[in-house]
């Protein structure tokens, strides 16, 4: 039976290079996939392409392309992204620099567009899928609109001999998806190959969450050589069967549990994934450690796809203003406690105009609250006060009140930081598939 | 004893909802997990935390359950106040729940 592998170079924008490399060089692998773009990435991305025509892409794009370009040529790897994010065509432009940068030639690069809906969405009212009301309440706010597209068009720009496929928002186990497609002629209405694929794909979209990336937890699960940790390798069948594995020698482990983490991550009804192409059903998965680093993934199906994709609305949501401010040794928590109370005063004081404010004792009882927070004594208690406001000059308020704690608050307060931030937030709509049109530019180089 | 014991986690985010997953480490310790671990259960114990509802999903293949909490992620993800804006501790938080020892 025919079997290809995958490599999954990236699990973020941020994330770390070189285990893309260690993939390339050691990885044995036919396709390598960076999966770059979170929900409000493209949001930003837009709002740099409207600045610069030629911006809009990854930030990240070249020292990665850079880094895997020659290797891949070389040994015939296709690579497909999202980090075209807001602007594939320039995206792929760029790459096509950086190849001939590198003295390579006959590369040819796809750009793969139609993620961006905003005229559509702009045209008439859409409701919003989690927090009611409809897209008429953003108003001139909305920055983007992008659909989470499938893999029609990233198999088609395959299928044309690209060597490079760079596309924006696509659904991310679609990226991982395309290339089965593509080399085992799945149906599109093999409806369980594709709920196989998308296993495929969300097994692999996080890279290092599958190798023992954020999984340790001293003492109890505990994995060797996070700072070389190995991104993974799909060895995928022609029936569907998916075998994880990554480059012996490289740091984290590959087991049932590294797996079942990630099986689970961001999964809410396991019958039923809602995906562009398919609507996968992971419910009768089934993970098995077959080998030193190997686990073999098998049982995902899936059911006919909806008639509506999923869009992501990026918009100018409000600003978020920030101060933040450290105490230690004896007494801190109550000089923290302190420390809260008189900028809570002073913001009402001043009249800061928020519309939403938070209180937070780093150390203490920021990330669950009081309740769940124990009670003992910490060495150290850093106050943080966050507030959301229709102004960044507001904003910047908020910050300034905490820094004034300097010669003004409790005694020994340290580090004052503060900031002041555009929050560009995203809702979703649900958009009629014949409202979006993929499309596949070459570029070559 | 803690859950901590019997089961490992992970969070995950989408918009405004979070889910945690929880994993027996032992497939002989899911059934009691069901039992134990039950949605009315997390929900009161992320009481202040959850503001939506708590499902709980079920997949026996792999020893595990899926809880999906909506309004738990200060409005979504893109736009919390919090420190921990996608919620990824609350797995942690999870895992210190009480499990009554003695049995299996």
């Amino acid at each position: 039976m025919k079997t290809i592998r995958i490599g999954s170079g990236a699990g973020y924008s941020g994330d770390r290079i070189e285990p893309a490399v260690e993939l390339a060089e050691k990885g044995e692998i036919d396709y390598l996939v960076f999966e770059c773009l979170a929900e409000r990435t493209i949001a930003l991305a837009q709002q740099a392409k409207m600045k610069n025509p030629n911006a809009g892409f990854d930030p990240l794009l070249e020292p990665r392309m850079r880094a895997v370009l020659a290797t891949c040529k070389a040994k015939g790897i296709k690579i497909v992204t999202n980090m075209g994010a807001a602007n594939p065509l320039a995206g792929a432009r760029k790459t096509a620099e950086i190849a001939k940068s590198l003295g390579l030639t006959g590369l040819k690069i796809a750009a793969v567009g139609g993620d961006d809906v905003i005229e559509a969405i702009r045209e008439t009212p859409w409701p919003l899928v989690e927090s009611g009301g409809s897209t008429t309440d953003l108003g001139n706010r909305i920055v983007s609109a992008n659909a989470y597209v499938g893999t029609a068009s990233l198999v088609e720009a395959l299928a044309s001999g690209a060597d490079v496929v760079i596309t924006g928002r696509a659904a991310d186990p679609a990226l991982f998806m395309a290339p089965l497609i593509h080399e085992f002629g799945w149906a599109m209405d093999d409806w369980d190959k594709l709920g196989k694929g998308t296993v495929v794909g969300h097994m692999l979209e996080c890279a290092g969450q599958v190798t023992g990336g954020y999984f340790a937890d001293p003492g109890v699960k505990d994995v060797e050589n996070l700072a070389r940790l190995g991104f993974p390798i799909g060895e995928v069948s022609e029936d569907g069967t998916l075998i994880v594995t990554k480059v012996p020698g490289s740091g984290g482990k590959v087991t049932a549990q590294t797996a079942k983490e990630q099986l689970l991550y961001e999964l809410h009804d396991p019958k039923n994934y809602f995906q562009p192409d398919v609507v996968a059903d992971f419910s009768e998965v089934e993970i098995e450690e077959i080998g030193p680093d190997r686990v073999r993934v098998t049982g995902g199906t899936g059911h006919p796809k909806t008639a509506t994709l999923k869009v992501s609305v990026g918009y100018v949501d409000s600003y978020i203003g920030e101060g933040q401010i450290s105490y230690a040794g004896p007494g801190a928590v109550a000089r923290g406690k302190l420390a809260l109370e008189i900028v809570k005063e002073r913001l009402a004081l001043m009249q800061v105009k928020t519309t939403e404010l938070r209180f937070d004792l780093i150390g203490v009882d920021a990330l669950h609250g009081p309740r769940l927070s124990a009670a003992s004594e910490p060495y150290e208690v850093r106050a943080r006060v966050t507030g959301r406001t229709d102004t960044l000059a507001e904003a910047v308020r908020i910050g300034n009140e905490v820094e004034t704690l300097y010669t003004n608050g409790p005694a020994g307060g340290g580090g004052a930081f503060k900031s002041a931030r555009e929050i560009v937030a995203v809702q979703s709509v649900l958009l009629p598939r014949d409202k979006v049109a993929g499309t596949v530019q070459i570029v070559e180089a | 004893m803690k859950l901590r014991a019997l089961a490992h986690s992970r969070t995950g985010d989408k918009g405004n909802t979070s889910n945690i997953s929880v994993i027996a480490f032992d497939p002989a310790n899911y059934e009691r997990l069901r039992r134990e671990v039950t949605a009315e259960r997390v929900k009161t114990y992320f009481a202040g935390i959850v503001k939506g509802d708590v499902v709980r999903y079920e997949l026996p293949k792999v020893s595990a359950l899926n809880f999906v909490m909506t309004e738990t992620l200060g409005g979504g993800v893109t736009r919390s106040l919090a420190l921990d804006m996608h919620g990824k501790s609350l797995s942690s938080a999870l895992l210190d729940l009480d499990i009554p020892e003695g049995e299996e």
